[in-house]
């Protein structure tokens, strides 16, 4: 049943995630989404809270999705797959269902980083046999790129302009992956589309293990972060090598950094390409830039100290 | 496409046919448009994993023809694209030209 | 053989979601549902029900994972009461739009500020326009009789639609009554095996639940729940027809009680009703034609029958244990909605009682009453909407 994580393998497989979806060119979204269906070799059932992939995945009479597929409001994505888990599990102890069925949801930073998070904490608590991914792109990009707890550091979005007075968002982001880690759950990771064996590896282990896993995967949004429509891979691998994303699962309790950049670059590499940041270059916010590096350096070098293997 | 009356509609909203987004083709979205040299192909299939609207064609493990009906013409393809010596096999023209 | 028990309305409906056995239930406790799910609880821990129950981290997501349980293709119940329904509020409407049969009882609870957590309707009437069918309770044994009954009212293949059974907080909730069990295979064969429609789990046949709808079909889609809507009052009577042969009890979309020949009436919903009927007796006994008229399908409003009982009366008292603030009470204005579409019709005046579980009493009643019987006298309504039972 397991098909090779090799490209020519994957590529027979069907597109259980269709062309024809309303995405803005060049979005990062569904080549996660993409990328987590070739990689399960199990039938899927998913969940998306409200927000950019929902809506332009599923649209008046049409949908993109070829695996059956929930969408009921914008904080509730965990809640909503946690009850058709259950079902499954009533149904499957009853004899009416037979088959394995994975569940797994596809939620944006929105709906999970704030409004999601206490639904999420929820599932995963009670310890559903579900696999929650959140496409982290950094804002709540649907509704006109407002800032969530997810935006980094620094950056200008619709909710926190960068102007004279206040340069863009102050606070720092929060670090949703070590809290889902922080829930004692089986499985917790982080994941980019510009490393695909690295991002199907992670799956392929997640939906192997039995209980409540995790995973958060860099997304970019060219709209809301003011780059170019082709450089959604080139931005994910950037920020994977200044350290901003990096590769690491959390796995019964053990951290293990999954990718080691040969050559750390600076967080400026990342920035520079992205109009979200362009005002972080003037001499009065180059303050942020360094809280920015810092912050960067301490969260790697804690990994480090945590992963075995570093 | 002709819109349909009330009692045509499936109760809750529920859509029946999976996968029928292939029936809206987002290809006229393109400004610019990726051509394949094939002669620069080294069959690494990057383009494919990368592609956010799957609109390259793959048979039997190799990439084929563009499927100008989803194109949106990011363009990642094309940056991407390794190349053969350092000539790529994806360029991006301007749609139209 | 019916099981003859002396119960709290808790412990009937409780015993009615035992009986039922749901696929899934998905709960979170307030004041005074509580004891009702804690019941079901100890049924699951027991393994008297095949329930998988969930005990969910907020009453959204108790509609949330019912809404989810439910798509995937089985029977499916919560409770709840007040604050709860409020927090869930946004979802009812998504459990109605996306044509969902989840069963819930709503142990009828005052909505806060002030915080309260005594009977009134206000959250069961809150939730009115939400596209669920509303069920209304006067005691321990309607509660236990609707809640069956509902599970035969929301999966009929016509409707898909989420039911709401109302039953007063702690005044029926926590007192025990004569109750009067139906055999569980009884209940069983009656409420038969759920059928799915469009269950998510068939992997074979994948489909896309809560599409983007845009204001080319939105429109289309509401006008298709509103004919869902008109036919459900036809699946009540004829539910209920059928909960008679197992049952011996007559249900119909509302009570009348002496209404026939009557010249003044009240019409009030649950407990109080049961308060009210006594009264009628006495105002009887001294020769006054009152009666009584006992909502017991909200919604839909049954307009047509409604205005068909009450208009030969000369006078008539809508209760409402639910305040709308800037407007008459939801019953009321219901009410006399019914009766504009008749020509000859009753003066009508609305009382606000009871609320935050202040005691309707029979003097409560008989206030009310001899308030309607000099209205008869003079044809005069000296003021429409009053709150009784307060202190000045």
């Amino acid at each position: 049943m397991a098909v090779q994580l090799k490209l020519k393998e994957l590529s027979k497989k069907e597109d259980l995630f269709t062309h024809g979806h309303r995405m803005c060119s060049g979005c990062g979204a569904p080549i996660a989404v993409k990328m987590v269906l070739f990689a399960s070799d199990y039938p899927v059932v998913a969940c998306s809270s409200t927000g950019c992939l929902e809506v332009s995945s599923c649209i008046s009479l049409y949908t993109a999705w070829k695996i059956p597929w929930i969408h009921s409001a914008f904080e509730n994505a965990a809640a909503t797959i946690a009850g058709v888990e259950t079902m499954y599990r009533a149904l499957r102890k009853k004899g009416k269902i037979n088959e394995e069925i994975k569940f797994v949801t596809f939620c944006g930073d929105g709906g999970t980083y704030d409004i999601g998070l206490q639904s999420l904490s929820g599932a995963m608590e009670r310890g559903h046999d579900m696999l929650y991914i959140c496409y982290d792109n950094g804002a709540y990009m649907n509704t006109g790129i407002q800032r969530s707890s997810a935006t980094p550091l620094g950056a200008d979005t619709t909710t926190c302009p960068a102007g004279t007075s206040i340069p863009g968002k102050i606070q720092e982001r929060k670090n949703l992956t070590r809290i889902m880690a922080a829930h004692d759950i089986p499985y917790a990771a982080q994941a980019s589309i510009s490393n695909w064996l690295d991002l199907m590896k992670k799956v392929r282990k997640a939906l192997s293990l039995k209980g409540p896993k995790f995973m958060n995967i860099l997304s970019p949004c060219n709209r809301g972060w003011r780059s170019r429509t082709d450089d959604a891979i080139l931005l994910s691998r950037l920020a994977v090598n200044t350290c901003y994303w990096p590769l690491y699962e959390v796995e019964n309790g053990v951290t293990r950094i999954t990718f080691k950049p040969k050559d750390k670059k600076p967080i400026i590499d990342f920035l520079k390409p992205q109009g979200r940041f362009k005002h972080l270059f003037s001499p009065e916010n180059d303050w942020l830039i360094k809280k920015f590096q810092e912050d960067i350096d301490k969260e790697w070098e804690r990994l480090q100290r945590e992963s075995p293997f570093a | 496409m002709k819109l349909k009356g009330w009692k045509e509609l499936t109760p809750g909203a529920v859509i029946l046919e999976a996968g029928n987004a292939v029936e809206f083709k987002t290809g006229s979205w393109r400004a610019f448009k990726p051509i394949w040299i094939k002669e620069n192909c080294i069959q690494c299939l990057f383009c494919w994993i990368y592609c956010p609207d799957m609109a390259i064609k793959v048979r039997d493990g190799k990439r084929e023809e563009y499927d100008y009906d989803y194109c949106k013409g990011c363009g990642i393809c094309a940056l991407e694209c390794p190349g053969k010596k350092g000539k790529k096999a994806i360029v991006m023209v301007e749609e139209g030209k | 053989m019916a099981r003859i028990v002396a119960v709290t309305g808790n412990e009937a409906v409780a015993e009615a979601l035992r009986q039922t056995n749901p696929d899934v239930c998905a709960a979170y406790p307030i004041t005074p549902q509580t004891d009702m799910m804690q019941r079901f609880a100890s049924f699951v821990s027991n393994g008297k029900v095949e329930t998988e129950l969930i005990l969910v981290e907020s009453e959204h997501s108790a509609m949330s994972a019912c809404i989810g349980a439910s798509a995937g293709g089985g029977r499916v119940a919560t409770a709840t009461s007040s604050q709860g329904l409020a927090l869930m509020w946004e979802m009812l409407f998504i459990a109605s739009g996306t044509r969902l049969p989840i069963i819930m009882p709503v142990v009828n609870r005052a909505l806060s500020a002030p915080l309260n957590i005594h009977g009134d309707h206000s959250d069961a009437m809150g939730a009115r326009d939400s596209g669920w069918i509303q069920l209304w309770s006067e005691n321990a044994q309607e509660a236990y009789d609707n809640t069956i009954q509902a599970f035969r009212i929301a999966e009929h293949m016509d409707i898909r639609l989420p039911v709401m059974i109302c039953l007063d907080g702690f005044i029926i909730s926590h007192s025990i009554e004569r109750v009067e069990y139906i055999e569980d295979n009884e209940v069983r064969n009656f409420v038969g095996e759920y059928k799915p429609l469009y269950p998510l789990l068939d992997i074979d046949n994948p489909k896309s639940y809560g599409p983007l709808i845009l204001t080319d079909l939105y429109h289309e889609y509401k006008r298709a729940q509103h004919e869902v809507m008109t036919k459900v009052k036809g699946v009540v009577l004829n539910v209920a027809q059928e909960f008679e042969k197992i049952s011996g009890r007559k249900y119909g979309l509302f009570e009348s009680y002496r209404l026939e020949d009557a010249e003044i009436a009240l019409v009030i919903l649950n407990s109080a009703a049961g308060t009210s009927k006594d009264v009628i007796d006495e105002f009887r006994e001294r020769g006054i034609k009152a009666g009584l008229l006992k909502p017991r399908l909200f919604r839909p409003f049954p307009y047509k029958e409604v205005a068909g009982a009450l208009k030969h009366l000369k006078a008539v008292c809508v209760l409402d244990r639910a305040d709308s603030f800037g407007a008459y009470g939801p019953v009321f204005a219901e009410v006399s909605s019914a009766l504009y579409q008749v020509r000859e019709r009753p003066q009508m005046i609305n009382k606000i009682y009871g609320l935050g579980g202040r005691d309707f009493l029979p003097q409560h009643a008989e206030q009310v009453l001899s308030e309607l019987v000099e209205i008869t006298k003079t044809d005069k309504v000296k003021i429409v909407k009053e709150y009784i039972g307060v202190r000045e």
